[in-house]
């Protein structure tokens, strides 16, 4: 059975080697055929779930070796894949939302002229990403790492005729650079403390390593996290990659790749038990993204970067659950596990949206949408009542479940990180309670463009909607069907291990705050967007509000301090190579040993002097080793 | 006596230099021709070497040895390791690239004389070069290696004083000037290296008596030559900085910018490619071999050289206007990388800096010959000149950006391999030198994409709308270096089972262990 985890990135591999390198020849068939290798590869991915599932709890690991990678005396590199609990559930969401979004994108890019190479590129993500999850070893995880990144930045960059995505692209991979930088010195650090840099071996002897090198590898660890998953100081890249066609924004960057940080320190959990420290600077990571993202998202007027900010934000809870320990780590998979249904379902809704209002993405020029479009709105509407949190929907019991872990983190710490957690509930449905009301309600705001042409809303094609549907469904029912009996937890404690706080706050205390919280947050959105009429220009707005429409100000910080600073560190070493270090060593050489005359008489460019001072050099060779003999 | 294989993958270049020369004026086409199949029967010898030498055997293997010069103790002497087949496998397999690349390279110089005959002299010179850089990585004979070490500069001159790039901002009479300017300071630079090393070569006859590198390494492993300190110190020297100069190693490096910007994409290619990693592959057979207290005294100082060389061509690149400058010093950056694997004295790093000269030689040449192909197209090498390339040519623009992920080191292409065990290699010995060489990555991913985005992404300009995609011989030359660096990024481990032993020789030459884990070490 080990031998079918392999083909699961094999599928998506040969749909992207055939559709990039297949020509045009392939351009009436290629959707199709990268949409077939993507259900592939879930219905492999189904049936390893089958076998788990057949296997008793503790058994319920497989791996295959598939061949020796890099071999260099103690570093040993394998191609070895290893399917877990923990591996299985990224798995079915990667291929299965994945699945859905690529045939949401047949109706999507349909009159793409490149529609082949977007389905060459969403299954080099798919394969990548499988690859990042099934590596049992962190060098082969990296590979999988910068893979989703390479995919990404070509799906960023989709439209590169357009300069703003082409910088949006190059953005995204030079942010998560930084991050990688984080992978490659934990990668190093694992093999200077444990000569391996396998999952087992430096997971199974973290006893034996001093806490200051797990500190510094969990570090790490959290700074690859943050570049992958933008989290607060590396999020800036995020809000531009929506640049990217909006089924990319769906797969990659709320439902998948982005959720990969989480996946890379729940997977370390044992360095990061043994790491305090670096559990504490993960939680507060989480908690000042988890706020961060969902200011962000209560100013943009553009659906997709309100909905990215939001993505930022869950992913916050994400992180800061996994920071957490043995109490967060379960929730934060089960968080990210549901936010992939919710978060794409509501990205592919804003797809839809986009696609009947002729790429429109100001929300401010929406409005009353829900008569036009009533599939897209009940699927939007139930996406939305899942994020939000409301009772028996799927966010509900994943966010809920962080929330509560967070308290029982206890002492000081635990009100902070609750109360944070809380608070972001609040504003969370706040911005989407914006979201919705925008977008789907109040009256309609659109206008003729300066051609003249007027937006028809309509609803969309089948194809599209169908996957809308079917991850609405997930996002009513998932959360549910976790919680009972305590499915999902059952499921990975496994692999995660998981303790039960002691909580100075009873749990229906905290489901009851965050209800009335998430009421008060919604009330106030409705008094403002749903009450009064939505203006077509924003208003100026207050200073929190003026920040957080330009990313809290960080795009401007990085634009003085790194562009313009290294813009002009550049510049002056251009000018130092060019006089300074030149001038001085060919000032050197042209006095070394009196060979100014000769250089001189070189410059004019006789290369015969060059044949003279070979021989001479040759000469004097051959007189001194003749000295010597003599002597 | 055993065919002479080393020897006759040498001499076959060059008598294929001697004929591609002696062509008719009129048979241009078939100078072009000969010159290939030359070099791809030289790629043959060469793939039978890889197949016969057993990487389990003897360190020196296919050895030959006669006299030579008695009266000096001069010997022809060959013999390859691990780290030698690597190179002269990459030689024999980047020339035949390099010869397809250049095609018509001469073309515009034919003035339809009968005396002067330039394709022939082009091909032929790229031959000559092959014939001394193979001879370069077989030679045991510190003698024998030093005539050719100084011996290739002379057609490579010639290839990059009389045929250099065309295209110039200024005009053709700035290119005439920029490419003489760069063609002597080429010389200059390598020949004040090479005469140093002239002196250390001398000193050190005297000390040992004879120029085997074998005799010498055994004689001072069993004692029976003993240099004091300070002499084995200054003879380092005078062997490094030949070395460092060809390397080339900042602060020698500015030669290398005007090189590989007034040469053709192909001639570009040789240098960095080819002859540059002569440098480096001495470093590892000369300098450690033969001085190793030395080495090892010296490392300091040489691991923060490679170290601003990582750092500064990188941000020097960022830095660029031109295509070609951009691509030389993203070569100094790499050579860093090389030079840091080779001093930090571990098997990873070294076994890393070997894998690394090969790996660079392969992105580059993708990355440069595309470039080429672009440059030739447009008559520009500046950067501002292009844009929106993407879409009107997006099989060139593809492999461009191929190259250039190759170029950063993208994990699943063959250079993440080597860049990777370099900085593994250099941290368990020196952390914080490993982790400011990691700043590398981020530069060249700056420098790499800000490249691409510049030429190939945005609207189309222009006056690159009509521009053709890649033409046939053009993508011959192309793909199968792309797939090459895929194969080695996934499956390093042909290259690194002939590498390590020879690595695990040098280590021990210079009395050198592996640090061990941690967790290990407190047990």
């Amino acid at each position: 059975m080990e031998n079918l985890i392999a083909l699961l990135i094999a599928a998506p591999l040969l749909g992207a080697a055939l559709l990039l390198t297949g020509g045009r020849r392939l351009d009436s068939v290629g959707h199709w055929i990268g949409t077939l290798l993507s259900a592939t590869s879930f219905v492999f991915g189904v049936i390893l779930f089958a076998d788990l599932l057949g296997k008793d709890a503790e058994h319920r690991t497989l791996t295959q070796h598939l061949y020796t990678w890099v071999p260099v005396e103690s570093f040993q590199a394998d191609v070895t894949f290893r399917l877990d609990q923990l591996s299985m559930t990224f798995v079915l969401l990667i291929t299965g939302v994945g699945s859905l979004i690529h045939l949401y994108s047949v109706g999507y890019m349909e009159h793409d002229e490149r529609r082949r190479r977007f389905f060459g590129y969403l299954n080099l993500f798919l394969a990548a990403m499988l690859l990042l999850v099934l590596a049992d070893n962190y060098l082969l995880l990296y590979v999988g790492w910068e893979g989703v990144g390479l995919a990404s930045y070509l799906l960023i960059g989709f439209w590169q005729h357009k300069p703003s995505a082409a910088t949006a692209a190059k953005k995204a991979f030079l942010v998560n650079r930084v991050g990688d930088m984080g992978l490659s010195i934990a990668i190093m650090l694992m093999f200077t403390t444990f000569g391996t840099f396998a999952f087992g071996p430096v997971l199974g002897s973290v006893g034996d390593a001093s806490e200051g090198k797990l500190t510094a590898i969990g570090l790490m660890l959290l700074l690859a996290a943050c570049g992958k998953s933008a989290q607060v100081p590396l999020q800036s890249w995020l809000g531009d990659a929506m640049e990217g066609p909006t089924p990319v924004s769906a797969l990659i960057h709320a439902a998948t790749m982005v959720t990969a940080g989480v996946y890379l320190i729940v997977r370390s959990g044992a360095i990061f038990n043994a790491a305090p420290d670096a559990q504490l600077v993960v939680t507060v990571v989480g908690a000042v993204t988890l706020l961060f993202g969902a200011i962000v998202g209560c100013a943009k007027d553009d659906i997709k970067k309100a909905l990215a900010g939001s993505t930022m934000s869950q992913i916050g809870y994400m992180i800061l659950a996994a920071g957490l320990g043995p109490i967060g780590y379960v929730f934060a998979i089960m968080h990210l596990v549901t936010h992939g249904f919710f978060k794409a379902g509501l990205f592919l809704g804003a797809g839809s949206v986009m696609h009947g209002m002729n790429d429109e993405v100001d929300m401010r020029k929406y409005g009353g949408l829900r008569t036009y479009m009533p599939i897209t709105f009940v699927t939007f509407g139930l996406g939305y009542l899942a994020i939000i949190g409301f009772p028996f929907l799927s966010g509900f019991y994943s966010k809920d479940a962080i929330i509560e872990a967070a308290f029982a983190k206890g002492g000081t710490q635990g009100w902070i990180l609750g109360g944070v957690a809380l608070l972001g509930a609040a504003i969370t449905a706040f911005y989407m309670t914006r979201v919705m009301l925008m977008t789907f309600f109040g009256e309609k705001r659109w206008q003729p463009d300066e051609n003249g042409n007027e937006p028809h809303p309509h609803e969309s094609p089948s194809v599209m909607t169908i996957p809308m549907i079917v991850l609405a469904v997930g996002s009513v029912g998932a959360g549910f069907f976790f919680h009972l009996g305590d499915r999902f937890l059952n499921w990975l404690e496994p692999v995660t291990g998981h303790e039960e706080g002691n909580s100075p706050v009873g749990a229906g205390a905290i489901t009851a705050a965050t209800l009335v919280l998430l009421v008060v947050g919604a009330g106030i959105a409705y008094l403002q967007y749903g009450r009064k009429p939505v203006p077509v220009t924003a208003p100026r707005g207050s200073l929190l509000a003026r920040a957080a429409r330009r990313d809290l100000l960080q795009d401007d910080f990085n634009h003085v301090v790194l562009v313009r600073g290294g813009e002009h560190l550049t510049r002056s070493l251009v000018y130092v190579d060019h006089t300074l270090v030149d001038g001085v060593v060919n000032g050197t050489a042209a006095s070394f040993g009196g060979l100014s005359g000769r250089l001189r008489r070189l410059q004019n460019g006789f290369a015969r002097s060059y044949a003279v001072s070979m021989f001479g050099g040759a000469a004097l060779l051959v007189a001194a080793t003749l000295l010597m003999r003599a002597v | 006596m055993s065919f002479p294989l080393l020897t006759a993958t040498a001499v076959l270049p060059a008598v294929g230099a001697i004929a591609t020369a002696a062509v008719p004026a009129a048979r241009r086409t078939a100078a072009k021709w000969l010159a290939l199949l030359v070099s791809l029967a030289t790629l043959a010898l060469a793939i039978v070497i890889l197949v016969r030498f057993d990487p389990g055997g003897a360190r020196y293997q296919l050895t030959e040895s006669h006299a030579w010069i008695s009266a000096f103790g001069v010997r022809y002497e060959l013999g390859v390791d691990g780290i030698g087949v690597a190179l002269v496998a990459l030689t024999a397999l980047l020339i035949p690239f390099i010869v397809l690349a250049g095609w018509h390279d001469a073309d515009p110089l034919e003035t339809g004389s009968k005396r002067w005959r330039p394709t022939q002299g082009f091909f032929a010179l790229i031959l000559a070069v092959e014939a001394m850089v193979i001879i370069s990585f077989e030679a045991t004979d510190v003698f024998l290696f030093y005539i050719f070490f100084e011996a290739m500069l002379i057609p490579m001159y010639f290839l990059i004083g009389g045929f250099g790039d065309r295209a110039h901002e200024h005009g053709e009479e700035a290119a005439s000037t920029q490419r003489s300017y760069a063609a002597v300071k080429f010389l200059l630079y390598n020949l004040v290296g090479g005469l140093i090393m002239l002196a250390a070569v001398i000193g050190l006859y005297v000390v040992a008596g004879n120029f085997s590198l074998q005799e010498i390494v055994q004689a001072r492993a069993n004692g029976s030559l003993h240099m004091a300190t300070s002499t084995e110190r200054w003879l380092f020297l005078g062997f490094f900085f030949a070395f460092a100069v060809k390397a080339p190693l900042w602060p020698l490096h500015t030669w290398l910018p005007n090189a590989m910007g007034e040469a053709t994409a192909p001639v570009a290619v040789l240098i960095t490619a080819v002859v540059d990693k002569v440098g480096t592959f001495a470093m590892l057979r000369f300098c450690l071999q033969l001085f190793p207290e030395a080495s090892k005294w010296a490392t300091p100082v040489i691991l923060v050289l490679a170290l601003i060389s990582i750092v500064y061509g990188a941000l020097l690149a960022v830095g660029q206007r031109d295509i070609k400058r951009l691509v030389a010093y993203a070569s100094i950056s790499h050579f860093g990388f090389i030079i840091l694997g080779i001093f930090a004295m571990t098997s990873q790093g070294q076994s890393g800096a070997t894998l690394y000269m090969v790996n660079h030689g392969i992105s580059t040449a993708a990355l440069m010959l595309v470039a080429g192909f672009l440059i030739s197209r447009r008559g520009s090498r500046l950067i501002a000149d292009y844009g929106g390339v993407q879409k009107v040519a997006p099989v060139l623009a593809g492999t461009f950006l191929i190259g250039g992920l190759a170029t950063l080191s993208l994990p699943g292409l063959a250079p993440f391999v080597s860049e990777f065990l370099v900085l593994v290699g250099t941290f368990t010995r020196y952390p914080a030198i490993g982790i400011i060489a990691t700043f590398g990555i981020v530069l060249a991913a700056l420098y790499t994409l800000v490249l691409y985005q510049r030429t190939m992404t945005g609207p189309v300009k222009p006056e690159v709308t009509a521009m053709p995609d890649l033409r046939a011989r053009e993508l011959v030359v192309v793909a199968p270096l792309i797939v090459l660096l895929i194969f080695l990024g996934v499956y390093p481990k042909p290259v690194t089972d002939i590498v390590n032993p020879a690595v695990k020789q040098t280590m021990s030459d210079v009395h050198q262990t592996d640090p061990k884990p941690e967790v290990e070490a407190a047990k």
